[in-house]
């Protein structure tokens, strides 16, 4: 969107008049929009990067691997955006679902495989990959969601470790720690995709992303999103609305983990290998804080704060050092920044919560959400119960 | 939501109960011990099942239950008081037990035994109180600035902080003393006595008496002080509590600075005990505690203590039976059949609707 409104600012007197109607047809057409978004933004970033300060980081190629990389996070942005910032529900176990997806394929497609010996072809797997994740968040959300959202928090937080914990300990199925090797590159009528030529997959990624979004959005303005958006401003109001808000808040958690499975085969094909390492805590948490800084609840937020974080834990970081070494700035120069990662998303996370919780690019709905003031409402809601006494006898 | 329409059954707690139920509660809590101390002798062998002298489990139980007890006590507490998951409370006990390793280490430049019973119980107080206070200061200090701006907002919100907190709390540490685990110097004597035909160390009967201590201190201050009447009522209802003259912020203060003491002790205990600490002990250690105090039910500080016995008997006798690479897989999946079929908890009450 922002791009054809870019191009559209050439001629300054009707700047105005012909931004609006880019924003009155994007609104119309938005599908489209998103296509052609993508499809410029896709053009343009390698393109960008052929010219000096990307350049001199690293050549286009790796550029390109590297954003095929970030389009993996941004799917998985997309889908936590539809758990957390759509229907409002912690989920601290992302990965879990990205690891089934992921382990998904690698079972239906490797030679590897101790029990088995299949090849399944990469296409159809995708949707096989977020079913089965869909299956499992539905598994898994069908006792928890029954409860209040802090139980859902930390029943997915263990959900998270104990998913590779099985995959590592059950190495009678998976081989264990070394993994699932060899999975079978995707082929796209007779073309073989390769390692060596990261461009096939950069616009599988683009084309997959796309059409994950514009299935979002019109998730988002159908009835179920209206009822996320409802359980998640007021769950009681929305159920005697006539929402069930089980089933609402059930399927925003097998949505958010079908395109976790997405991600998870796309990621097995392309690395060609699925170890249960891949899918630390740490995983989540960066997903949880790119769809934080982005802006919970907005969609093209939550894609740019992945590719912003992305871009920086595997570029930036990795970059300061040599550059403060080359300035020989004293201190500075001996930090290794890539130690620091997880450290800075902590902070972030905390100074976004307390100073500006509707992230970088917030949803106008959200924001007004996020900032309410204390009532009564918000009181009573927090507030003591007389059933939770804590200090009961001995 | 609104608290108006809960039933409000239950009447106030009562803080001295009668003897019958005292008497009652400690047969209760003997037999289960028997039963345990039985169970823990099972093993397998390639002949079957058979039975050995379970004394040294039983202590392994004992001291890794008081471990998780202390922990889960800080849970429901916290989780009394403001009704937040405090997700940085594993990693406040794994930051209690760097801090309780460094004092042994730089300031007391501790290297072996301690074989003089006296200068030992010095070094261990020394040790354990500024660990304590250092832990209570530092739950505080993160309750003022990280949770407590964000008492009126929504739920979200302070779980996240909750989460970016703990980040903070795992990678300052790992920022500061590496990845790799960090030798904790072993004070205790490695002395043993025969008891009930099994050996016992002194360093384990130490723990559980310090955590049976704190544990007893807390249900003293808790019941019969004026803070903990402060806290058992702003636990209750907020605003009546504060229309009646209790100072809200001090009395959340002191109930993170509780919490995290104990998660300081506990940090002490498992330190001394293990020998090593690292900087990602704080997540199975939280997660096992949580569903302790889930499964004592959320609230209670006397389930809390519960519960953790009962996750540390899990454990342990997984792994008596050989299965402790699973042991974690089988406390989660006690958590979730709790949340399926009891999400009150063992003596929590009506919490379940709401829950």
């Amino acid at each position: 969107m922002t791009a054809t409104a870019g191009a559209a600012g050439a001629r300054p007197g009707g700047f105005r008049a012909m931004r609006d109607r880019v924003s009155t047809l994007a609104a119309a057409h938005r599908s489209i929009t998103i296509i052609v978004g993508w499809i410029i933004v896709a053009t343009a970033l390698p393109i960008l990067m052929l010219l000096p300060p990307f350049s001199t980081f690293q050549p286009q190629k790796l550029w390109i691997d590297g954003f095929t990389n970030a389009g993996v996070f941004i799917l998985l942005a997309l889908g936590l955006n539809m758990v957390v910032g759509f229907a409002g529900l912690l989920d601290l176990g992302y990965a879990a679902f990205y690891a089934i997806g992921a382990y998904t394929y690698a079972f239906a497609a490797s030679p590897t495989v101790p029990w088995i010996s299949l090849h399944v072809p990469f296409w159809p797997m995708l949707l096989v990959g977020a079913a089965v994740a869909a299956m499992f968040g539905i598994l898994l959300g069908a006792p928890t969601l029954r409860l209040r959202g802090d139980y859902l928090a930390i029943v997915t937080l263990g959900f998270g470790e104990i998913v590779p914990a099985v995959f590592l300990n059950a190495d009678k199925v998976t081989n264990g720690t070394n993994g699932i090797g060899g999975v079978y590159k995707p082929e796209l009528l007779g073309y073989q995709f390769t390692l060596g030529n990261p461009v096939p997959y950069y616009i599988a990624m683009v084309a997959i992303i796309a059409v994950v979004m514009i299935f979002v959005y019109r998730l988002q303005d159908s009835r179920l999103g209206r009822a996320w958006m409802a359980v998640r401003e007021d769950e009681l109001a929305a159920a005697s609305n006539g929402v069930n808000t089980v089933t609402t808040k059930l399927l925003a958690f097998a949505l958010g983990a079908s395109t976790a499975g997405l991600a998870g085969v796309f990621t097995a094909s392309k690395l060609t290998l699925v170890s249960p390492d891949q899918f630390s805590f740490s995983v989540s948490f960066t997903i949880l804080a790119m769809v934080v800084l982005g802006g919970m609840g907005n969609v093209w937020g939550v894609a740019m704060g992945a590719f912003i974080l992305y871009t920086i834990q595997s570029v930036v970081l990795k970059q300061l050092n040599p550059f403060f070494h080359t300035l020989n700035v004293p201190f500075l120069k001996d930090i290794d920044f890539v130690q620091y990662q997880f450290l800075l998303y902590g902070v972030a996370l905390v100074g976004m919560m307390l100073l500006r919780p509707e992230g970088l690019f917030p949803s106008s709905r959200r924001k007004r959400e996020l900032h309410t003031e204390l009532d009564d409402d918000v009181g009573d809601e927090l507030g003591p119960d007389p059933s939770s006494s804590p200090m009961e006898g001995v | 939501m609104s608290s108006a329409s809960q039933p409000q059954a239950r009447a106030t707690p009562s803080f001295r109960p009668d003897a019958a139920r005292a008497i009652r509660a400690a047969a209760v809590v003997v037999v289960a011990l028997l039963a345990a101390y039985a169970l823990l002798g099972l093993t397998q062998t390639p002949a079957g099942w058979a039975w050995t002298n379970p004394t040294q489990q039983f202590m392994n139980f004992l001291t890794l239950g008081a471990i998780y007890a202390l922990i889960a006590l800080g849970y429901t507490m916290v989780y009394g008081i403001i009704e937040l998951i405090n997700f940085a409370h594993g990693d406040l006990f794994m930051f209690g037990a760097f801090v309780a390793m460094w004092i042994l280490t730089v300031p007391l430049g501790m290297t072996g035994a301690v074989e003089n019973p006296l200068q030992l119980i010095v070094i261990l107080v020394v040790v354990m109180v500024p660990t304590m206070i250092f832990m209570g200061l530092l739950g505080t200090f993160i309750e003022r600035f990280a949770y407590r701006p964000l008492r009126h907002a929504p739920r979200l919100a302070p779980l996240i902080t909750a989460i970016g907190v703990s980040f903070i709390l795992i990678n300052v540490i790992y920022v500061v003393f590496g990845p790799s685990p960090v030798n904790v110097p072993q004070v205790f004597p490695l002395t043993r006595f025969e008891f009930l035909g099994g050996k016992i160390s002194f360093l384990s009967l130490f723990m559980v008496g310090v955590s049976v201590f704190l544990m007893v201190l807390l249900q003293l201050f808790v019941g019969r002080t004026r803070l903990g009447r402060a806290m058992r009522s702003t636990a209750q209802d907020r605003e009546a509590a504060e229309l009646m003259g209790v100072d809200i912020n001090q009395t959340i203060a002191i109930t993170f600075f509780i919490a995290a003491a104990l998660a300081g002790a506990g940090g002490t205990i498992q330190g001394l005990y293990f020998g090593s600490v690292q900087f990602n002990l704080g997540f199975f250690v939280g997660l096992k505690a949580f569903t302790a105090a889930v499964l004592g039910g959320i609230g209670n500080t006397t389930g809390a203590a519960l519960g953790g016995f009962i996750i540390a008997f899990i454990e342990v006798f997984a792994t008596q039976l050989g299965y402790s690479r699973w042991s974690e897989v089988a406390v989660f999946t006690v958590l979730i059949l709790v949340l399926v079929f009891r999400p009150s908890g063992i003596l929590g009450q009506q919490l379940g609707e709401r829950a």
